[in-house]
């Protein structure tokens, strides 16, 4: 197994080009899955049971919740890899990759908040997922306020690398303890958010959109993967052959 | 200002001014010496360790203003008040935790001297800790007092705060860590540290809640306890890295 | 098809979540597209600029 090609993602001028190729098939595969979601989870897919045409909800809600989550530990993944092997490259996804998870977790956290409140009966309850949502929310805007505070590019990159691994460690043990502190007050059971139990025709949109969101996460990065390279590439003379392309 | 000579810190061994060779310190009497020094150097302002117990009181106190005088409704609330008022204030001190050492020198001193810097790290933690943590635990069960807490549930208060001013140290050094050298840093600290410390506020609330019931507070002070080894073991690196980063 | 958009009575809750996620959505293709312009423009300046005259 050779890792040429892990080293060679280490170039700034190969990730450069091979985001540029990729983009294009990302983005429309996300497209046409996220509009075959929809279609299959607004028109085709039953009521439910207890939450009648409301659990439609749950096609925009667990994505977002989705994206949130992984998108932060792609974020600490590529911090880490950046302080291990000095990737350049690695930091700037780590960059690229904040702005898009800190604005799905605010989706995540309205269409929870609007999810909530047919079924709760409140705009906001301290359930553990909700509440874990918000700390995460919090996570970002500290990840990115950390790095908008040092000027120095690569400085700033490294510190807020060690931020972000320092969080992803965190994350479990957060979710950990904000379960642990909901269920010592466990509302009645009629107040709780059942998840509907999905199969067939309801199951297949919400997977679908799962697998469409991140495709569309992958074509965003790519995107922005490509602005922060540029900025991080000073002088170089590849730059050249590109720009006049 | 207590000047750490580079020479008692070093790991390395040496040659001494008469030719002897001399060996290099070994990493537990470095640690000491970083201990003792920060010790010895906030004796000499006293007046600034008081500072974290005197806003922890201050904090404390505005709650029955802001809420109620009676005892019987603050004792319902005491334990969380209890704990964001210690969780502010050790925010608060935690600035003081590396800031001076960056200004003059020594912690430059430190990451070159051979010494693994996690290792000093933890002692300036350690030092941290002993300076606010554990005063700020010693005087909680007085502020529990007047919040309407029974006599009986002094030691458990005592014993969580104590556990958990450990983890919030520890937490707290990586995030003073991070945003050394950064201006006017107070709120982005605090925005950093908080949800990190969530876990510990929860179990030590917790916990003190139990006490003041006069219930057994096993099993969250378990849970704290585990933060605090957690913290022992990985934030001492955290911090090390970030301030080498810092160094460069 | 007024039953559509009415949503068994949720319409309140289910159109306005999909509202905020799609416009999540675009905003962020949009952002992230004129992140990626602003860097070509930047990075074309400082070519520019570094191959003229000092």
């Amino acid at each position: 197994m050779t890792w040429t090609w892990f080293h060679r993602l280490g170039s700034p001028p190969h990730v450069y080009r091979l985001a540029r190729r990729l983009t294009p098939w990302f983005s429309w595969s996300a497209a046409v899955l996220i509009l075959a979601a929809l279609y299959g989870g607004l028109v085709l897919a039953p009521p439910d049971y207890q939450q009648g045409e409301g659990f439609r909800m749950i096609y925009v809600h667990a994505p977002t919740a989705w994206m949130s989550l992984m998108v932060y530990t792609t974020m600490a993944c590529a911090a880490a890899v950046g302080l291990v092997w000095r990737m350049k490259v690695a930091h700037a996804a780590a960059a690229a990759c904040a702005p898009i998870g800190a604005s799905f977790t605010f989706a995540a956290l309205v269409t929870g908040s609007l999810y909530g409140e047919p079924m709760w009966g409140t705009w906001w309850e301290w359930d553990p997922r909700l509440t874990s949502e918000l700390i995460l929310f919090f996570l970002y805007l500290g990840y990115m306020g950390l790095r908008g505070a040092i000027e120095d590019t690569q400085r700033a990159d490294r510190t807020s690398a060690v931020l972000a691994v320092v969080g992803v460690v965190n994350v479990p043990i957060i979710h950990y303890s904000v379960t642990w502190w909901n269920s010592l007050h466990q509302a009645p059971s009629v107040m709780r958010l059942g998840k509907p139990t999905l199969a067939g025709a309801m199951l297949w949109p919400l997977l679908t959109m799962l697998l469409g969101f991140t495709l569309l996460f992958v074509a965003l990065l790519l995107v922005r993967l490509r602005a922060e390279i540029l900025a991080r590439e000073r002088n170089a003379s590849w730059l050249q052959e590109e720009l006049a392309a | 200002m207590a000047e750490l000579p580079h020479a008692a810190l070093t790991a390395a061994g040496r040659v001494e001014a008469d030719g002897s060779a001399a060996q290099g310190t070994p990493v537990l009497a470095a640690a000491r010496l970083v201990l003792e020094r920060d010790l010895t150097l906030a004796f000499r302002r006293r007046g600034q360790l008081i500072q974290p117990l005197a806003f922890f009181a201050i904090v404390t106190m505005l709650f029955p203003l802001a809420i109620s005088p009676e005892l019987a409704r603050l004792r319902e609330v005491a334990a969380g008040v209890l704990w964001v008022a210690a969780l502010l204030a050790s925010l608060l001190a935690l600035e003081f935790l590396f800031r001076d050492d960056a200004y003059d020198g020594t912690l430059e001193q430190y990451a070159l001297s051979g010494q693994p810097l996690t290792g000093l790290m933890f002692a300036k933690t350690a030092a941290h800790w002993l300076l606010t943590g554990l005063p700020l635990a010693l005087i909680a069960p007085l502020a529990a007092l007047s919040l309407g807490a029974p006599p009986g549930a002094i030691p458990g208060i005592l014993a969580s705060l104590a556990v958990g001013t450990v983890a919030l140290s520890l937490i707290g050094s990586i995030g003073a860590a991070l945003t050394l050298g950064i201006r006017r840093s107070g709120v982005l600290l605090a925005l950093l540290t908080l949800p990190l410390s969530l876990p510990v506020l929860i179990f030590g609330a917790r916990a003190s809640e139990l006490a003041i019931r006069g219930e057994s507070i096993v099993a969250p002070l378990e849970l704290l306890g585990a933060l605090a080894v957690l913290g022992i073991t990985l934030a001492p690196l955290a911090s090390a890295a970030a301030v080498r980063i810092s160094l460069e | 098809m007024r039953e559509f958009f009415d949503m068994g009575g949720y319409a309140a809750f289910v159109w306005p979540a999909y509202a905020v996620t799609f416009a999540v959505v675009i905003l962020n293709v949009f952002w992230a597209r004129r992140a990626l312009a602003q860097a070509l423009a930047a990075a074309r300046r400082r070519a520019a600029g570094g191959g003229g005259a000092p």
